[in-house]
């Protein structure tokens, strides 16, 4: 998939709509993103946030509608296939390799990244080159020197910035982070959205938050959710002024 | 460690892990010269060895599957005895040569194991027990019914193998049988070994952990599976078919869900996800059952019974990483 125009959205969707049986979660969801902006979607529980990330992950299959990417309709490709096109994501709830240690996990995400992950005798520590880059990495991350440390028994905070940077391991276009700051206390939280603007100072950002200091402090626009539909979508001071969005988040 | 600093001067942690994770250590280079030592130890039992080489080839094919990439298999035995048919068939039917018809034993296991990889791809826990158990009873059921074909209970009769590379005849001390089906293994082990020491075995590990994160890094996991069991099966097969050259016979029994869970017996006690763990099973099961039969012919399998509650309940994760445990924190002191 080529990279896109400068003016043209990485990310739309075009009368997106889900259902889980009975329960409609979006009803004709029109959504767009800029390529190079760190965009936060907020609203309240049940909004439908993540679902809308698995969604473009392609974790789910939508009941309508199509998902495009960098104007082209992903809607029917597999999560693997978006994964190759630039589409990485974190999870609410660390999905990490428990028993496994950092610098493993990451060579795992840069090998298949590579294309070298497929059937071989090859030994992995012939992969220098992998094995290089996911160590800067985890040194990026302040990971290094936990970087042998079975992934379980590391603190939480830094579970979340393993996280982070398995998914940027892949050197994604669209990095969707489904709500990275959750558990962390809110200096971590402010010390990992921090690390996280460096980080992805050339990536386009998708992220859940709840946090609003968070939201507002370093989104450079905001999609409000409520009830399955996109409420507003602007510059965070004025989505902080909408009227609708005082109702929806204040219920006044 | 002092070999090979230029790489390891710019990410010490890197290179280095994984340059020891992949290092020969004492205890596996003591294990494979204990294995050759064995043949020039006079009045060995080398029929005995021999078993317990070919049931640990068997057992470790299952522990790429269930150790390296978590699929319990109730039925391995399917393959074990596609393997033995093979060989057998071959053998009856003018196709003597015994190394050719090794790899046509392991090729056609191998690709029973690729569909049933794509079979089972995508189900999990305990419904792919029961499948994996469907598979392996079907198959036992159609070879115990079509015995004009198979010779049913009875076995195939009239196999014959020709001496290996045209020079080492089968002879009755199993002195042939034991370097054959031992050198065959050392050869699958190397194979097995830098898979599981390869990306791709990293990428097994992975998914054994957590599918999920492994499918949003983009990686196929279900063509995985399709790869993994096909080379389990093919090694299996490899088994089978060593059984067969080494004793000229095969029974129905090489496919029995007897023999499933007898391996996956084996591979528990021994441990699993550390490839030895298979041949320290099969070297303990088969050493127990061959004294215990003599002891007592018809109660082994309460003994066998209460070896694994043994295991389970004291070395939890089986004997080899027991060992291993123990080794490292006798260094750490």
């Amino acid at each position: 998939m080529t990279e896109g125009t400068l003016s043209q959205p990485v990310l739309q969707t075009r009368d997106l709509r889900m259902a889980f049986g009975g329960l409609v979660v979006f009803h004709n969801l029109n959504f767009t993103l800029q390529r190079g902006e760190r965009h936060a979607i907020i609203g309240p529980n049940g909004a439908g946030k993540t679902t809308f990330v698995s969604l473009v992950t392609g974790l789910l299959q939508p009941s309508g509608g199509d998902v495009l990417f960098n104007g082209a309709v992903i809607t029917g490709a597999s999560p693997q296939q978006r994964v190759k096109a630039g589409i990485a994501r974190t999870f609410q709830i660390n999905s990490l390799f428990k028993a496994l240690n950092p610098l493993a996990s990451l060579v795992i995400a840069l090998a298949e990244r590579e294309g070298r992950a497929g059937v071989s005798l090859r030994k992995v520590a012939r992969e220098t080159a992998l094995i290089e880059e996911a160590s800067a990495l985890l040194a990026k991350f302040g990971l290094g020197d936990d970087a042998l440390a079975v992934t379980e028994t590391l603190p939480y905070g830094k579970q979340r910035l393993l996280e982070v940077a398995l998914a940027l391991a892949l050197r994604p276009q669209l990095l969707l982070l489904d709500e990275p700051a959750a558990g962390l206390s809110t200096e971590q939280g402010h010390e990992l959205f921090r690390q996280l603007a460096v980080l992805t100072a050339d990536t386009t950002v998708l992220f859940i938050e709840h946090d609003m200091n968070l939201v507002f402090r370093y989104a450079d626009r905001v999609s409000v959710f409520a009830a399955g539909a996109l409420v507003v979508q602007d510059t965070p001071d004025r989505v902080r002024n909408h009227p609708r969005v005082r109702e929806v988040y204040l219920g006044a | 460690m002092s070999t090979a600093s230029e790489p390891a001067a710019r990410s010490p942690a890197g290179q280095g892990y994984f340059a020891s994770v992949a290092r020969w250590g004492p205890g596996e280079i003591i294990f494979w010269a204990g294995l050759v030592a064995v043949f020039f130890v006079p009045d060995a039992n080398l029929i005995l060895f021999g078993q317990i080489v070919i049931w640990g080839l068997f057992a470790m094919s299952l522990d790429l599957l269930l150790g390296y990439r978590g699929i319990p298999s109730m039925g391995h035995a399917a393959f074990f005895g596609i393997g033995a048919y093979t060989a057998g068939y071959l053998g009856k039917f003018g196709w003597t040569e015994p190394i050719s018809g090794l790899l046509i034993a392991m090729l056609l296991a191998g690709i029973i194991g690729w569909l049933t990889g794509r079979f089972i791809q995508r189900v999990s826990g305990i419904a792919l027990l029961m499948v994996t158990l469907g598979l392996n009873l079907i198959l036992y059921d159609v070879v115990h019914r079509q015995s004009d074909l198979t010779g049913g209970d009875d076995g195939l009769q009239g196999v014959v193998i020709a001496p290996v590379l045209g020079l080492f005849r089968f002879d009755i001390f199993g002195r042939t049988a034991y370097l054959y089906a031992l050198a065959v293994t050392f050869l699958l082990f190397l194979v097995a070994r830098a898979l599981v020491k390869s990306p791709f075995g990293l990428a097994l590990l992975g998914a054994r952990e957590n599918p999920r994160r492994m499918i949003t890094l983009g990686t196929p996991i279900e063509r995985d599976v399709s790869a993994v069991f096909a080379i389990a099966a093919a090694m299996a097969g490899a088994a089978g078919a060593l059984l067969t050259q080494t004793t000229q016979f095969v029974s129905p029994a090489t496919l029995s869900f007897q023999r499933s869970a007898d391996v996956l017996v084996i591979l528990i006690i021994g441990g699993t996800g550390r490839l030895y763990g298979g041949f320290i099973g099969a070297f303990v099961f088969l050493f127990l059952r061959d004294w215990l039969a003599a002891l007592s012919p018809v109660y082994w399998y309460f003994w066998i019974g209460l070896l694994l509650v043994i295991v389970v309940a004291f070395f939890r994760k089986g004997i080899v990483p027991s060992l291993e445990a123990l080794v490292q924190r006798v260094r750490w002191r």
